[in-house]
């Protein structure tokens, strides 16, 4: 299996070359996304004349070599070894015998947005189809040279075969007669058993790994153009602020500085804001000039929003149900708690947080006259495509964008901010440009996970169970204008907003949540779960909290409350985007990943005074997860994680056990670090933080010392893995917490309780 | 500007740069060994790490002044087709997510396998501390140490 990265063909000799090889052959599938032209999808591209390329995923050559192109962004989550995994099966070739080719940004790939863990469920299907319509066609072929049934051949590694007559073909020599033959209707095409599978299930390495040790892989950053300029971008501290004047003649005659000018940008705060751009001679230059630049701005009115401000807002706001928007009401919330035996209330809340992409934002960029070439780590191409042709008027159909490999994603390559301002910047440059974010850009210019508040209260009666829940969730939002134009309304940031299918709602009689969105004037943007990611520590912690308060055991009070669901058919309909309880929640699924983490973790040792144990489970991203973590916390306050047990039910095929288990292992070393460390404060409307010295990230030794992943198998398509795994991670670790220290956490980031005990 | 000769990799290369100008830019702008990376400009990722004459140092605050004659290795020279037994066990467990931080994580760790050819755990969790991985593939770095300790013996860093 190799790697390279080619550029495509554009659409006039796509098209040219389709003809020749008696192409147009649509494979008639489309994507869940809705954004694709469907009659295009599948359409064969790229491949040069005496190549078999039945469609837009494969090109075999007459040698014999098997090329799969990967259409999704590679951010690490592995989906471009993952989906060619699936090709190849089907196709029925030797990985080993496989080149990668990463795609370019074209519709006839179907979606190429990598987010939601969207990317495995919605290709999984296709890639399989993909690769067994090419292996129809290779052996209608070897059937006609041969004049012997087609359903008399097999394959093998790349060879049809014919146990009869005892003759081999290998594909090459086939492709030139298959590239003649029609393509057969999806429906007629036979997929493998999955029992035959030799592929797909396998542990199988990255495709690039090879590159990455060696440093030859290429990221967005590392991209280069003749000619090009090192440009950097500086944006007003408080979000959406414009610029008045620079000292553009003072920094125009600094060293290796070649162009400097100010772009007034857009009122869109997640699109091109206005700021000021230095194009040098190199990255060095471009930052050192950087340090001398002086901007009036008008900050606007968002100039002293300060968290401190919104949490004192919050509180007031959390302290009554009153004011608060309905999500779900069931039965008569007030009534059960005033009647209950035993009323629990608690705050949870979590700050705004960052990305933190490794490899910061950057974009190379070459604008010429109405057209632009683009190559940027973006996991979401045509956000930032849309915001050229918005921005800066440039026709879709002449932009041309390199998805390159990007440095982390987490959600925030799903924004086309730093991809929009390259190409701004190349405009009006007139040459090619590399824009490289700093840290401190990158910080605090972030699409930032937003803050919540969640004021929540609870009932049991006397025998422990819960007949009353009641909350209230505050969260951030911005004015906006809807989807569909119109006049701003006040819009929840990115995952802030809660779904009413959160667990245990299904097993509460009477049940109440509300929620305020606070205005501000921040921007928000995806966060790996969105809003997953921090409502399972609430709900999960908050069920704890009740298990205690009821007498019963953490594990089994999830199992009772699981049980008291309504049977399937009287469960909520499916839909929502899968928070805790919604988006088709299945109760059994649930109680499976449960039940596998607590037998696996051997649930109900017994620990000594500063060692414990914690569970929590979710499902999000059509995922199921549950961990038990084990953890020790010393009398000083110290916290090691010692064990964390994972049961994971993402349905009937792990596609690459060795990817999957990966992002299991990061989900769960990523949750802790963000549960523990992370943090952004505003002040004077802007964020206070710049650099790692002021937002830690968790590093190898307060990694869990020990992980251990168990599949689920489930009857049911599989999913992506990049984010089921993160939600329950921060509630299993603040629960182990609470058994061994009695410090029950309801704040992220942890860091700033004492844990200390005595 | 100033000119500046400098060993790269085994390799004689002359660039002319400002003075204070990292390390890293130069690898990366004007020698076009774009391996090492830019995390944080603090020295606080641990992305941008090479060795000077064997020390692992970090090349956003080693200023090319302060450079002179020291050996200067890179993720690219660090062994001839990706053949330090880092590099084979990386690749054989598959450590990398995204794959960012790993040039610096393998140039750090070829450092101390030099000096500690069997590390333990602890020795492990001290030398890469300094070293961030935001897809935080720790438990897999951990392994790749291990298993390259076991694959190398002496193929420490150069």
């Amino acid at each position: 299996m190799n790697a390279v990265t080619k550029p495509g063909l554009d659409r006039r000799s796509f098209l040219r070359i389709s003809a020749l090889a008696g192409g147009g052959l649509l494979l008639g599938y489309t994507f869940k996304s809705g954004v694709l032209n469907a009659a295009e999808v599948g359409q064969p591209t790229a491949a040069t004349l005496g190549d078999f390329a039945p469609n837009a995923f494969i090109r075999i050559s007459p040698s014999g070599a098997v090329t799969i192109i990967a259409a999704r962004p590679e951010m690490g989550q592995g989906i471009r070894t993952s989906l060619p995994m699936v090709v190849a099966e089907e196709l029925d070739v030797d990985w080993a015998s496989v080149t990668i080719e990463a795609a370019m940004f074209d519709s006839i790939y179907g979606g190429q947005s990598a987010g939601g863990s969207t990317s495995t469920p919605q290709s999984y299907a296709p890639m399989r189809q993909m690769g067994a319509t090419a292996r129809a066609m290779l052996v209608e072929a070897a059937a006609q040279t041969w004049g012997v049934p087609a359903a008399e051949c097999t394959t093998a590694a790349g060879s049809v075969l014919h146990a009869a007559s005892g003759r081999r073909a290998t594909y090459g020599s086939l492709v030139a007669k298959a590239a003649t033959l029609p393509v057969p209707a999806a429906n007629t095409v036979t997929l493998k058993d999955p029992k035959d599978f030799k592929i797909v299930g396998q542990r199988v390495g990255g495709y690039q790994n090879a590159d990455v040790v060696s440093g030859k892989a290429l990221f967005g950053i590392d991209q280069k153009l003749p000619g090009m300029l090192y440009a950097v971008y500086e944006k007003c501290p408080v979000f959406g602020g414009k610029v008045v004047s620079a000292n553009l003649d003072k920094i125009k005659t600094l060293p290796g500085v070649k162009q400097a000018f100010i772009i007034e940008g857009t009122a869109n705060l997640t699109g091109l804001m206005p700021g000021v751009a230095i194009l040098a001679d190199s990255t060095w230059s471009a930052f050192s000039a950087r340090k001398q630049l002086a901007v009036t701005w008008d900050e606007g009115p968002h100039a002293n929003d300060s968290t401190a401000e919104f949490n004192k807002k919050a509180a007031e706001i959390g302290s009554k149900m009153e004011g608060g928007a309905n999500i779900r009401t069931v039965g008569d919330t007030a009534a059960a708690l005033a009647g209950a035996a035993k009323v629990v209330e608690a705050t949870y809340s979590y700050p705004f947080i960052s990305h933190t992409n490794l490899e910061p934002q950057n974009t190379l960029a070459h604008v010429q006259g109405d057209r632009v070439e683009v190559w940027s780590p973006t996991q979401n191409p045509g956000a930032g495509t849309g915001l050229i042709t918005s921005a800066l008027g440039i026709p879709a159909a002449n932009i041309k964008l390199h998805i390159t490999r990007s440095g982390g994603g987490f959600g925030r390559r799903l924004s086309g901010d730093y991809m929009v301002e390259a190409a701004a910047i190349s405009q009006k440059a007139g040459v090619p440009v590399k824009l490289t974010w700093d840290r401190t850009d990158d910080l605090q210019h972030d699409h930032f996970r937003p803050g919540g508040h969640h004021f929540l209260k609870a009932g049991l009666d006397a025998s422990g169970k819960v007949v009353a829940w009641q909350s209230h969730s505050v969260t951030y939002g911005v004015m906006a204008a809807g989807r569909g134009g119109g006049a701003p309304t006040l819009q929840a940031g990115s995952g802030g907003s809660l779904d009413g299918n959160q667990f245990p709602v299904g097993a509460i009689p009477n049940y109440a949540a509300v929620q305020t969105i606070m205005e501000c004037n921040i921007p928000m943007g995806p966060w790996r779960a969105p809003g997953n990611c921090a409502f399972a520590f609430v709900m999960q912690g908050f069920v704890d909290e009740l298990a205690v308060a009821a007498g019963k055991d953490p594990y089994q009070f999830r199992l009772d409350l699981l049980a008291a669901y309504p049977a399937p058919a009287a469960a909520p309909a499916a839909g929502g985007r899968g928070g805790g309880g919604g988006g088709g929640f299945s109760v059994s699924r649930a109680r499976g990943v449960l039940q596998l983490a607590a037998e696996k973790a051997g649930w109900g040792k017994k620990f000594a005074k500063g060692q414990g144990a914690g569970i929590a489970f979710h499902f999000s991203h059509q995922g199921y997860v549950a961990f038990v973590a084990e953890v020790t916390v010393s009398r000083t306050g110290a916290l090691k994680v010692d064990r964390v047990v994972a049961a994971v039910d993402i349905g009937r095929q792990i596609v690459n056990p060795s990817g999957a288990e990966n992002q299991i292992q990061g989900c769960i070393i990523d949750g802790l670090g963000t549960a523990m460390y992370q943090e952004l404060t505003l002040e004077k409307g802007r964020m206070v933080q710049s650099n790692l010295a002021e937002y830690p990230m968790i590093r190898m030794p307060q990694a869990p010392a020990k992980i251990e992943i168990h599949f689920l198998a489930s009857d049911n398509n599989p999913t992506g893995l990049g984010e089921p795994a993160f939600p329950p991670v921060a509630p299993a670790i603040g629960n182990a917490i609470f058994a061994a220290s009695g410090k029950r956490l309801r704040q992220f980031p942890w860091s700033k309780t004492d844990l200390s005990w005595s | 500007m100033s000119q500046y000769t400098l060993n790269v990799n085994g390799q004689s290369r002359t660039v002319d740069v400002a003075p204070e100008t990292p390390l890293l830019w130069v690898l990366r702008d004007s020698l076009d060994l774009v391996g090492t990376k830019f995390g944080c400009g603090i020295g606080m990722c641990g992305a941008c790490t090479v060795h000077l004459d064997g020390a692992p140092v970090r090349g956003c605050q080693t200023p090319i002044s302060t450079v002179g004659a020291k050996r200067v290795t890179t993720i690219e020279g660090l062994s001839a087709a990706a053949s330090h037994p880092l590099q084979k066990a990386w690749v054989e467990l598959d450590v990398p997510q995204c794959g960012y931080c790993q040039a610096g994580q393998i140039m750090t760790a070829a450092a101390l396998l030099r000096d500690k050819p069997k590390p333990t755990d602890s020795d492990i969790d001290d030398a890469m501390a300094g070293n961030l991985c935001r897809c935080a593939t720790y438990t897999r770095i951990r392994a790749g140490i291990h298993r390259a300790a076991e694959l190398g013996a002496n193929g420490g860093a150069r």
